[in-house]
């Protein structure tokens, strides 16, 4: 990269990766990392290994998305297809979630819990354990290839892939019976959409989280730059105290060292980063705010004996504050704002929504669709009839019989196609289609008559309850 | 990095004092794009790609979207072969009974009702207009017959269909040719309104006569039809051709002709009778 060894520099039209090895590091926010790393991998590869009790008919799973038979579970609730909205209201709370976090506290999501950040962290974890810190794996990085070399790099890279694997294996369990398919998997018997999807996410999971590592997140990910666009000046970033860092420099007694800023130049800040950057240039489109320089900093500055913070958590506005000689202000001011208000309040109002909408929900559905080719036949005697496809939704874990009706004093008959008694069974944890025939009396004002609404009444027949669903009745329109 | 920045190149465009780097790309992605050319020119060498003059390359692998139609098909036809050859050598009366059965019949007979029949009778079997003389077999009038056995018939040799002998055969004379009068007629229709409600001008009792006289060999004395002959009954609310007055003497005078070719020789035992199935259980099968 460097030209100025080179008068003419000719344009170099690839870069290649700069290799990071980032430092170990202990801190706070290490110590964060650290747990939040262990809640989110425990809660991904543990789920679907939880049991549920639903009866004789249904899946014991936890969790479980069943493709097959179109049913999501998790735990006490059972999502249909038709019942979608309640993720899409997930996936608009997590929206407005990463909008509230981002301009409440910066790329906390990027430096905590992406999946890439947790993933690479464990890699990079098993590399230390594996190759030694830094100073190691750069050496061994440097060096000819070797039998120890040689032998550390496979030991390295049957571990990733074990982790690797895992990782894909977790991700198949959701969508089937986690010990059968544990027990198919070994005896090579499952089924080669789940080995293949293992395959897939093994690859991807040590190719993004172990070899591209931060480039994915530099090159890949579309959210730093729409984060960049909800950021504020109230946003929280990791950034450097230059006014109070400046100028950098060894401390040695007698060289003037009174002059220097607290920071010592020790790199502590750039070896710890799994970046590759340094924080001291400023703001970076790199940064994910894990932190971790921080801790380096404070640790560093904890043994020459100056406040920590030269490198810590701030707003932009506050670091002009500060830099103009202000005192340090809390950031839990930045953070309760009316935006980030506004965003909590949104998030809470699609909370309460669905957790409402999951308690109102019935057990029994119907859904009612005219015919509309054609929208009546006339019968011989002169009554006029209309057909409805209808789809009775039974959600109980035991087959249960439905009785139709029009209500008391309707002047319609009611009938269904193969059945005598206006009764349809429904088996359990299923929809089934009936055709309803709804029929006017010979001669009858509604046989005429354009349009008229009827109203159909579904009752189960084993706890009385009740669904209706309104439509119209298409007469001969004269 | 401070340094770094100075070093790189810049476009030569600024706006708003906003420099654009000519950043380096990084080698992987350079990679990738190679390789994505090299996977599209193996792409267009191993399927059909490059247009010709007739037609285009085939490519080595043979793909082609039409052969996996037909291997699908085929797959389709190999899975319900056992319960088509059950289909085609069942007596139709016992299709109803047998759920497996039926409920291919239904599909397939679905199927083949829109491929074949639904250009008279319309997609949603109901004859599409009302009076135009293609029945209606979502309603409980049954020319012939309704009962599976009767609609089977009917599908296999067809209406008055002078190329199978087997066919269901009758023909109304036109009486407007020399066998009635022109008041016979008018009396004769305002008779056949009078049987179901319907008033029309003329003279009812002198229609009676005329009816009684001409009409129930076919309509039968109280107008009901004959099934046999396929004659329809006159006193119910479905009329085939039409209820009003100029519509019923139009029938008097010319004779109604409908025709329906027979089925046998285009489509198989099994067809037949899923379409018979099919029709029967449309709401009006018997």
């Amino acid at each position: 990269m460097s030209s100025t060894d080179n008068p003419e520099p000719t344009q170099q039209l690839y870069a290649a990766r700069e290799p990071v090895f980032p430092r170990r590091v202990r801190g706070r926010f290490r110590a964060l990392k650290w747990w939040i790393m262990a809640l989110t991998l425990g809660v991904y590869y543990l789920t679907p290994w939880i049991r549920w009790d639903r009866g004789p008919n249904l899946p014991d799973q936890a969790v479980l998305i069943d493709m097959a038979n179109r049913r999501f579970y998790f735990f006490w609730i059972e999502i249909w297809p038709h019942e979608f909205y309640f993720i899409a209201g997930l996936l608009i709370m997590a929206g407005l979630g990463l909008f509230l976090f981002t301009s409440a506290l910066g790329r906390v999501w990027c430096g905590y819990a992406c999946p890439q950040t947790v993933w690479t962290d464990l890699f990079i974890l098993t590399e230390r354990w594996i190759e030694g810190d830094r100073n190691a794996r750069v050496r061994l990085w440097k060096q000819k290839m070797d039998l120890r070399k040689f032998r550390l790099r496979v030991v390295k890279y049957i571990v990733w892939f074990a982790i690797a694997l895992a990782t894909g294996g977790a991700w198949v369990f959701y969508f089937t019976d986690a010990p059968t398919l544990l027990v198919d998997l070994v005896a090579l018997n499952a089924h080669p959409v789940a080995y293949t999807t293992m395959g897939i996410l093994t690859f991807t999971t040590i190719f993004f989280g172990a070899i591209a590592r931060e480039q994915i997140c530099i090159y890949a990910c579309p959210w730093p730059r729409i984060q960049a666009a909800m950021m504020d000046e109230d946003t929280i970033t990791v950034a450097y105290r230059e006014w109070r860092g400046e100028p950098r420099g060894k401390h040695r007694k007698g060289e003037g060292a009174e002059e220097l800023g607290d920071c010592i130049d020790c790199m502590a800040c750039v070896n710890v980063c799994p970046m590759g950057i340094d924080i001291r240039d400023g703001q970076q489109l790199e940064c994910i705010t894990c932190a971790l320089c921080i801790d380096a900093c404070d640790e560093v500055m904890a043994k020459v004996g100056k406040p920590r913070g030269l490198i810590d958590y701030i707003a932009l506005k506050d670091e002009v504050h500060e830099r103009a000689g202000g005192e340090k202000r809390s950031l839990m001011k930045h953070i309760l704002r009316p935006r980030t208000m506004l965003y909590t309040a949104l998030w809470a109002a699609v909370g309460i929504g669905l957790t409402v909408a999951l308690f109102v929900r019935p057990d029994l559905q119907i859904t009612v669709r005219p015919e509309r080719n054609p929208t009546f036949v006339t019968l011989s005697d002169g009554a006029v009839r209309n057909t409805y496809e209808v789809g009775v939704r039974n959600k109980h874990g035991e087959s249960r019989p439905y009785y139709f009706s029009l209500g008391v004093d309707s002047p319609f008959d009611v009938a269904i196609e193969g059945s005598d008694e206006r009764m349809v069974v429904v088996p359990a944890d299923t929809e089934t289609k009936v055709r309803v025939y709804v029929t006017s009396q010979p001669g009858s004002e509604e046989g005429m008559r354009d349009r008229t609404e009827i109203r159909l009444w579904v009752v189960d027949g084993v706890n009385g309850d009740r669904a209706f669903q309104d439509t119209v009745f298409n007469g001969r329109g004269q | 990095m401070s340094d770094k920045k100075k070093d790189v190149e810049t476009t030569g465009h600024e706006w708003d004092g906003i420099q654009e780097f000519n950043n380096p790309l990084p080698k992987w992605w350079v990679y990738i794009f190679y390789a994505t050319i090299i996977w599209g020119i193996g792409y267009t060498i191993a399927y059909p790609a490059w247009p010709l003059i007739n037609g285009a390359t085939k490519g080595l692998l043979g793909y082609s979207t039409r052969t996996e139609v037909a291997a699908e098909i085929n797959r389709f036809e190999e899975m319900n072969a056992g319960v088509k050859a059950e289909l085609a050598s069942m007596d139709p009366a016992d299709i109803v009974g047998n759920e497996a059965v039926y409920n291919y019949a239904i599909q397939s007979g679905r199927a083949t009702f829109a491929t074949y029949c639904s250009q008279c009778h319309g997609s949603g079997a109901n004859g599409v207009e009302e009076g135009n003389g293609y029945p209606n077999l979502l309603d409980d009038d049954w020319l012939w017959g309704g009962d599976i056995t009767a609609i089977t018939t009917t599908i296999t040799h067809g209406i008055r269909n002078d190329e199978d002998p087997d066919a269901r055969w009758s023909q109304m004379p036109a009486f407007g040719d020399d066998y009635l009068a022109d008041d016979e007629i008018t009396n004769v229709v305002a008779y056949v309104g009078s049987l179901s409600g319907l008033e029309f001008e003329g003279d009812v009792t002198a229609g009676e006569t005329v009816f009684m006289d001409n009409c129930t060999a076919c309509h039968m004395e109280d107008g009901t039809g004959d099934r046999e002959q396929g004659a329809p009954n006159l006193t119910d609310a479905i009329w085939l051709y039409g209820s009003s007055e100029q519509a019923i003497e139009t029938s008097v005078r010319q004779g109604p002709f409908g025709v329906m070719p027979s089925w046998n020789a285009r489509l198989d035992d099994a067809q037949v009778k899923a379409v018979a199935a099919y029709v029967h259980q449309l709401g009006g099968g018997e």
